[in-house]
């Protein structure tokens, strides 16, 4: 523990990026995340960190910008929240699409309307089927070494991967951080080389008109139809579950911490009743598993830690002994139920386990949760049905 | 063939004719240019300047490759002296014919 600061998310986020060495920033500024655009321009206007910083007019232009600089090799780093994220969307698709390593900061924040600043997980929830990786943060430390991971694992894979941490919970609240020297991270992830692409000399047109079925270039190579590259795009997603816990542990040996891959648990091992949650919530479900097994209940927490890919096998590994489910998360897949919920469903219905699952919506727009709520409600799932599937809400 | 496509992570493709098929199949209407009311001056040269797919000389007499052309019109729509005309057809003359 050389380099402990009290610091914000925030703070960790862009020092995380500075650290990886990034080569172009392009943001616009949205509370909760304005503080990481305006700490990174600061160091490059101080000539403290080498790189491009864009100002751009909106998200989407943020979101190209940096998708066209990954394409020609930079190491490109943006962040956002709630409305500009929804903003970015037709970008966001086409970062995936186009296979490029970007990076970005996504400070969660509810998404307007009602307008709200405060937190909750609605706006990347809603970018889930983009094609990202998307990782949820429990604390500031693991902000900052997941950023780090990331571009590891977005420069592996080829695809870009969105870190999310809670608004101002985790944003705005400053805790100890240790900030790991340029040595071990340059150690970590070495520098950016061009594999794909255009460069000098090698012109191509990227993402250019793509037909249905595969069809011979001018060169006489067989190219691939639109199908077959969404296919492989899938496939590698997939695939970037074992990168991404590789990298963890790979992180793990030089940093000496890691974050638990895809999922992480909390005293699980003889637990009948599991809590899952991400991000914040998740973290504040070990108190409520704590308070829980003072009343007798043998509780453990399971946290998600990659959303997408999601972790099917690894969380019905995790939750293969248990008898009940309670689920937590900010977000609501409107219409049906919680995101998380029913994504975790349909996981334990491949893996043939059927435990109680129930699902509770909560914080919403900042509303304050409690860990005796949230014990609360679990306790109503082990003792009987519960008749709300939301927590704390009044009409 | 799934061999080769196995590696190809990227949409990609190189600039070059026909990258993007014989695009002139597509074509049904044919620009055919009137030589003597072409300017024949590298002033005008619009045509050659507003063909989406690059397929018109910048030599005069002016010739459009067919082997791409879609037949767009652009080039026809844009002329100042109308010296180029939009017949029926793939092929001048071919209006009606089976191709």
């Amino acid at each position: 523990m050389d380099n402990v600061r009290i610091i914000t998310a925030n703070t960790a986020a862009a020092l995380a990026a500075a650290l990886c060495r990034v080569q172009v920033i392009a943001a616009y500024p949205i509370t909760p995340q304005t503080p990481v655009t305006e700490e990174l321009a600061e160091m490059v206007e101080k000539g403290e960190l080498q790189a491009e910083y864009l100002t751009v007019e909106s998200e989407h232009s943020a979101m190209a910008s940096v998708v066209a600089a990954s394409q020609v090799g930079a190491r490109v780093f943006t962040a956002t929240s709630a409305n500009g994220l929804l903003y970015m969307h037709e970008m966001l698709h086409w970062a995936a699409g186009s296979r490029v390593p970007v990076v970005m900061a996504c400070v969660n924040r509810g998404v307007g309307a009602p307008w709200t600043i405060l937190n909750d997980q609605q706006d990347s929830i809603s970018q889930r089927d983009t094609g990202w990786i998307q990782l949820y943060c429990r604390n500031s430390q693991e902000v900052l070494d997941s950023i780090i991971q990331a571009f590891r694992v977005a420069e592996q894979s080829l695809l870009p991967v969105m870190v999310c941490y809670d608004g101002f919970v985790l944003s705005h609240a400053s805790t100890p951080v240790e900030v790991p020297s340029q040595e071990d991270v340059d150690r970590f992830l070495p520098a950016l080389s061009t594999g794909v692409g255009i460069s000098e000399g090698e012109f191509m047109n990227l993402n250019p008109l793509i037909l249905s079925e595969p069809r011979e270039d001018s060169g006489g190579h067989l190219r691939p139809g639109y199908m077959d590259l969404r296919y492989r795009l899938q496939e590698d997603l997939l695939g970037a579950l074992e990168t991404i816990q590789i990298a963890d542990r790979e992180f793990e040996s030089i940093f000496g911490r890691g974050w638990g891959g895809v999922v992480w648990e909390y005293r699980m091992d003889d637990a009948e009743h599991a809590l899952v949650s991400m991000g914040s919530l998740a973290s504040e479900a070990t108190l409520a598993a704590d308070e829980m097994r003072k009343e007798g209940l043998r509780t453990g927490v399971v946290g998600v830690r990659a959303y997408r890919p999601f972790p099917s096998d690894e969380l019905a590994k995790a939750l293969s002994n248990v008898g009940t489910v309670t689920v937590f998360e900010k977000d609501v897949s409107y219409g049906y139920t919680g995101a998380l919920a029913a994504d975790l469903k349909a996981a334990m219905f491949d893996n043939g386990l059927r435990p109680k699952i129930h699902s509770y919506v909560a914080g919403l727009g900042g509303r304050d949760v409690r860990p005796e709520q949230l014990a609360k409600a679990a306790m109503e799932v082990v003792t009987g049905t519960p008749e709300r599937g939301w927590i704390d809400v009044h009409g | 063939m799934t061999e080769k496509m196995e590696k190809t992570t990227i949409a990609a493709s190189k600039p070059a004719a026909g990258e993007a098929g014989r695009t002139g199949d597509w074509r049904s209407q044919t620009p055919v240019i009137d030589q003597e009311k072409c300017s024949q001056k590298d002033s005008c040269l619009l045509c050659w300047l507003y063909c989406p797919d690059g397929l018109i000389t910048r030599e005069f007499p002016l010739e459009i490759d067919l082997e791409y052309c879609k037949g767009c019109g652009i080039c026809a729509e844009e002329c100042p002296r109308k010296a180029i005309e939009m017949v029926e057809g793939r092929t001048p003359g071919s209006a009606g014919k089976k191709e």
